[in-house]
């Protein structure tokens, strides 16, 4: 049968609801910036407070799932004969949690997400079933957004070169890679992100998700090992269950940890055969979206090389928001580019665009091309999204000219460093890294995630709202809470 | 005679006392006690004792060998010896071909039916844009202005501040014009069906799918670790005699959702799945329908609603559809309809929608214009209907090949009428008969004469299918007459130069 899913109540040592804000750069006055702080220990009475806030929740939805199978019980079922979808308490969740602050996730915007955007109010007739769009809109200052480096809305350099490129290459090339897609700005694209990350050459697919989930299985197979850390995204998740690889999981940036997980491996072998693996690759990722912490690269490519074990890093959040010109963690940190074996990113945050990449050496790009099923079955990437990402790269490196790139990777520094010591100045309770632009502020009780949300709505503000203890049963509960205009709300 | 006598007298001497000693208990005093109103004998004490050593006996620990766990040293020697694999295997030499790169010629653009590789000018078949549509000004315009207003990305997911006003329109528009009550964006085509699938299908159910199909669907199923069960390709009988065991075996499969999944219009092999057939066996064994229209979603049927327009079955009885826009609506992304029920349970529960970026605007905008164009202008279809036949009369009697796809399907896939045996020749071949198309210019030294480029169809290591590979050549409305008869007299003429003696 299938598993059931419903939200158990969440552990002290794990997530917990909390807001984060996204900061993006931009020379406005308003301060965005993500928070990053390190894990604080729970005061004992919110701790209850937050067990008994999610227990009632729970009872309360399980009486009236009790009363709703009664009537039901009355009325004639009109599946005949077919199973239902969502059996039991597979649906729990979202019926009786989710729904009820419903109208906090998912808001339709009408604007670019730059750093002012509209949000368009939507009505609902029946409880939060159901939500309908209004023609009215409400501007508000967006710290909700990955919109790092400010490439979101339409900017003075990329724009024109996008809009020409879709003049010359149309929207969509609609065919894949190895068939019809491949044009001359596919080419330079992959040739400038190489170069941009800092390796020999480089693969871009049309979709960051895809791209893990279709290049792992190709790298690894049965008998490999993958360890991956524990709050690595779906998207590695997925790509690691599909390879058909045996997987581990590390301890969140706990280098220790993966060193006696790699050792007690290595000399057990696979799983009952005890043969020696075939291969090892070690998962992290850059900065991690929930927490707000920068992997501890360094400990960790030692550690790997150490024992012969594969680096793969996932820079979705870190390309271009960290390191003294944007190239990322390794930068930021003093990591040898030629030491981690595979580097994967995204271009949805920093960069405006869609579409993700893999860079690595040479030979593992030419055969990822002939295997790699994003490059074979997947139409490629749009060329307007390529000419964006060509466009904001020389940007960034400040190869168009003006020194807007700089200045932009300074301005998210020091608005990331500014905010944070604000809000912890506020006594909010922020995790994460210095320099990070990720900031989850914690809230802890579940009943303050629509509080917070609405009251931030109300005075034009925006960020995400979410318990974190949901993400592993729950793709929608990654919440990070609105933060307000720093300045305005101290005083 | 004195020694044996001594020896008994000696043993019957303690006989004697052991005896007297037993007899002696059981006359002591005790022995006849009362205790709680039960006599007990003498017996009782020997009984007593056996307890006694039994408890002993089972009260001392089994004998394990003692665990000796790997020391520090030995688990360094073992991290010393192993030797992982490479992380890639050797690149052999097929591996090193690159990609041909188009280029924008002045007639259209770069992936239109003209383009120019390395310089050539070519007919190109290689783009499934069936409609035309790419280059359409209607298309461009919608898209400019999208970009100016929006910027190119969304910056975040669904959930979270990524949904635009135009993904709810377009979500809006493809319902409308299918006829279903609602609709959901993805934004990949190949994400599509490998996010819904595992959505749906949980460990434990059944799904019953056609061999042939592409990669993504085979990834979202064992993604989904359901219990996956193949029919013969577009083989109605096989489904039906599958379908019967698969009821048969699981009685108590009342609990268990079950699936069919085919798609449309295959890819690998350009078969049109008879739907009405699938409908009917789906009702008498209560599965549900999931189908992917990638294919003929634009080109199939009166209006270009797909294959259920194409066969008269009313949408609502396939369960599930999904398609990817890259096709004839040439946009990228995928889209999934179906109930409001199917609809609303995956925008929670499908990976590939919550936890990736939505789609860019301008192409969300590109679909809603194009689904105008196409209710506006019915005659492309017309149109794409008319080359495919011209191409595929045109084709008959062609040396070496055949056709193995359906007259109405948008993709003619030619495979080799006596394959060599091994994919990897068989693809050589094809691919020497591809390279040789685009080159005609330079072989025959003709002026003015287009070449035609096509593309083999290709297979990663990681796909199941056994179908045989073939050439597909993606037929589009803006195809002219001539561009159709160039494409099909160089080939004729290539194959029959490069598979002489296969016929």
């Amino acid at each position: 049968g299938s598993t059931s899913s419903y939200l158990p109540p969440p552990s002290l040592s794990s997530r917990r609801p909390c807001a984060s804000l996204s900061i993006s750069d931009h020379r406005s006055t308003s301060l965005q910036q993500y928070l990053i702080v390190k894990m604080i220990t729970i005061p004992y009475l919110t701790a209850l407070t937050t067990y008994f806030s999610y227990g009632l929740l729970f009872a309360f939805g399980q009486l009236r799932d009790f009363f709703r199978n009664l009537v039901d019980w009355w009325k004639a079922s009109n599946l005949q004969g077919y199973a239902p979808i969502c059996l039991g308490l597979e649906d729990f969740y979202i019926r009786r949690l989710y729904l009820r602050i419903q109208d906090c996730f998912g808001r339709p915007i009408s604007s670019p997400p730059d750093a002012w955007f509209d949000v368009v109010e939507r009505v609902s007739n029946d409880n939060n079933k159901t939500l309908k769009r209004t023609t009215k809109v409400s501007r508000c200052l967006n710290l909700g957004s990955y919109n790092y480096l400010g490439f979101a809305a339409a900017d003075e350099y990329c724009t024109p070169r996008v809009i020409q490129s879709l003049k010359k290459y149309f929207a969509s090339t609609c065919s894949t890679r190895v068939e019809g897609g491949t044009t001359a700005l596919h080419s330079e694209l992959e040739e400038v992100v190489a170069d941009f990350v800092g390796k020999p050459a480089a693969l871009v697919t049309g979709m960051g998700y895809v791209t893990n989930s279709a290049i792992l299985p190709v790298l690894i197979g049965k008998g490999g090992l993958i360890i991956s850390d524990s709050l690595n995204h779906n998207s590695i998740v997925n790509g690691a269950r599909g390879s058909g690889a045996t997987i581990r999981v590390f301890q969140h940036n706990t280098p220790s940890h993966l060193e006696r997980v790699l050792r007690e491996h290595i000399a057990d072998g696979q799983p009952r055969t005890h043969r020696p693996w075939k291969k090892i690759i070690v998962v992290v990722e850059g900065i991690y979206s929930m927490e707000g912490e920068i992997c501890k690269l360094p400990e960790i490519v030692s550690i790997c090389k150490k024992y012969k074990a594969y680096v793969y890093l996932d820079e979705a959040h870190s390309i271009g928001a960290v390191g003294k010109t944007g190239r990322g963690v390794c930068e930021l940190l003093g990591v040898d580019t030629a030491d981690v074996d595979i580097m994967m990113g995204t271009f949805t945050k920093s960069f405006g665009s869609c579409g993700g990449y893999i860079a690595g050496s040479k030979e593992l790009i030419q055969y990822l091309k002939y295997t790699c099923p994003a490059h074979l079955y997947a139409t490629s990437i749009s060329p307007p999204a390529a000419q964006q990402i060509i466009s904001s790269i020389k940007v960034i490196l400040g190869e168009d000219g003006s020194s807007r790139g700089a200045q932009k990777l300074a301005q998210i520094r020091a608005n990331s460093n500014y905010f944070r010591s604000e809000l912890q100045k506020m006594g909010f309770e922020v995790l994460g890294d210095n320099d990070s632009p990720v900031m989850p502020i914690m809230l802890y009780n579940p009943a303050k995630i629509p509080a917070f949300s609405r009251e931030c709505l109300k005075r034009n503000v925006i960020s995400r709202v979410g318990d974190m203890v949901g993400i592993k049963y729950f793709p929608a509960e990654p919440k990070k809470p609105q933060l307000e205009e720093g300045r305005v709300k101290v005083e | 005679m004195e020694l044996s006598n001594n020896i008994t007298t000696t043993f019957m001497n303690y006989m004697k006392n052991a005896s007297d000693w037993v007899t002696f208990a059981y006359d002591a005093p005790f022995a006849r006690a009362v205790l709680f109103g039960v006599p007990i004998g003498g017996h009782l004490f020997v009984e007593g004792l056996l307890l006694v050593v039994i408890l002993f006996l089972l009260s001392q620990k089994s004998y394990k060998p003692p665990k000796r766990p790997l020391t520090n040293k030995e688990i360094d020697e073992l991290c010393d010896e192993w030797v992982p694999e490479s992380l890639i295997p050797p690149i052999k030499e097929e591996m090193e071909k690159e990609a041909p790169v188009l280029e924008s010629c002045i007639t259209s653009s770069a992936a239109g039916p003209h383009t120019t590789i390395n310089g050539i000018d070519v007919v190109n078949f290689a783009s499934a844009n069936y409609l035309g549509l790419m280059g359409h000004e209607k298309l461009l315009e919608s898209c400019i202005s999208a970009l100016e207003k929006y910027g190119v990305g969304s910056c975040g997911p669904r959930g979270f501040y990524g949904t635009i006003d135009v993904h709810l329109d377009c979500e809006a528009r493809i319902a409308r014009f299918l006829g279903t009550p609602d609709s959901i964006l993805y934004s990949y085509g190949l994400s599509t069906m490998f996010s819904a699938i595992p959505a749906f299908c949980k460990k434990g159910d059944i799904v019953i799918v056609d061999e042939g199909v592409h990669w993504g669907i085979q990834n979202g199923l064992y993604l989904s670790r359901s219990t996956i069960v193949y029919f013969k390709h577009n083989n109605m009988e096989s489904l039906r005699s599958t379908l019967e065991k698969v009821t048969q075996d699981n009685k108590r499969a009342k609990k268990l959702r079950r699936y069919i999944v085919v798609e449309s219009v295959y890819q690998n092999s350009g078969q049109i799945a008879p739907l009405d057939e699938i409908i009917r066996l789906k009702e008498k064994y209560r599965f549900r329908v999931l189908l992917d229209e990638s294919n003929s979603f634009g080109v199939l049927g009166k209006s270009g609603r797909g294959l259920t327009e194409h066969y008269n079955v009313p949408i609502d009885k396939v369960d599930i559809v999904t398609a990817a826009m890259g096709h004839a609506l040439a946009s990228e992304g995928g889209f999934c309809t179906g109930s409001n029920r199917v609809v609303d349970h995956q925008r929670l529960s499908s990976s590939g929608y919550v936890f990736s970026a939505s789609l860019p605007p301008y192409l969300a905008s590109a679909a809603i214009t194009a689904i105008d164009v196409i209710e506006e202008n019915p005659q492309l279809l017309t149109k794409l209907r008319d080359n495919v036949k011209t191409l595929c009369t045109g084709l008959l009697g062609i040396q070496g090949l055949e056709i193995a796809s359906d007259i109405l399907s948008p993709i003619v896939f030619l495979i080799l009428k006596k394959s060599t045996g091994s994919l990897k020749n068989d693809l050589q071949l094809l691919q020497d008969i591809a390279d040789r198309l685009t080159q005609k210019l330079k072989v025959l030294q003709v002026l003015k004469e287009h070449s035609v480029f096509v593309a083999p169809s290709k297979r990663s290591t990681l796909d199941k299918c056994n179908l045989p590979v073939g050439i597909r050549l993606f037929v589009s409305a803006a195809h002219t007459e001539s561009d159709l008869q160039e494409a099909y007299e160089s080939l004729k003429s290539v194959a029959a130069s490069i598979l002489t003696g296969q016929n």
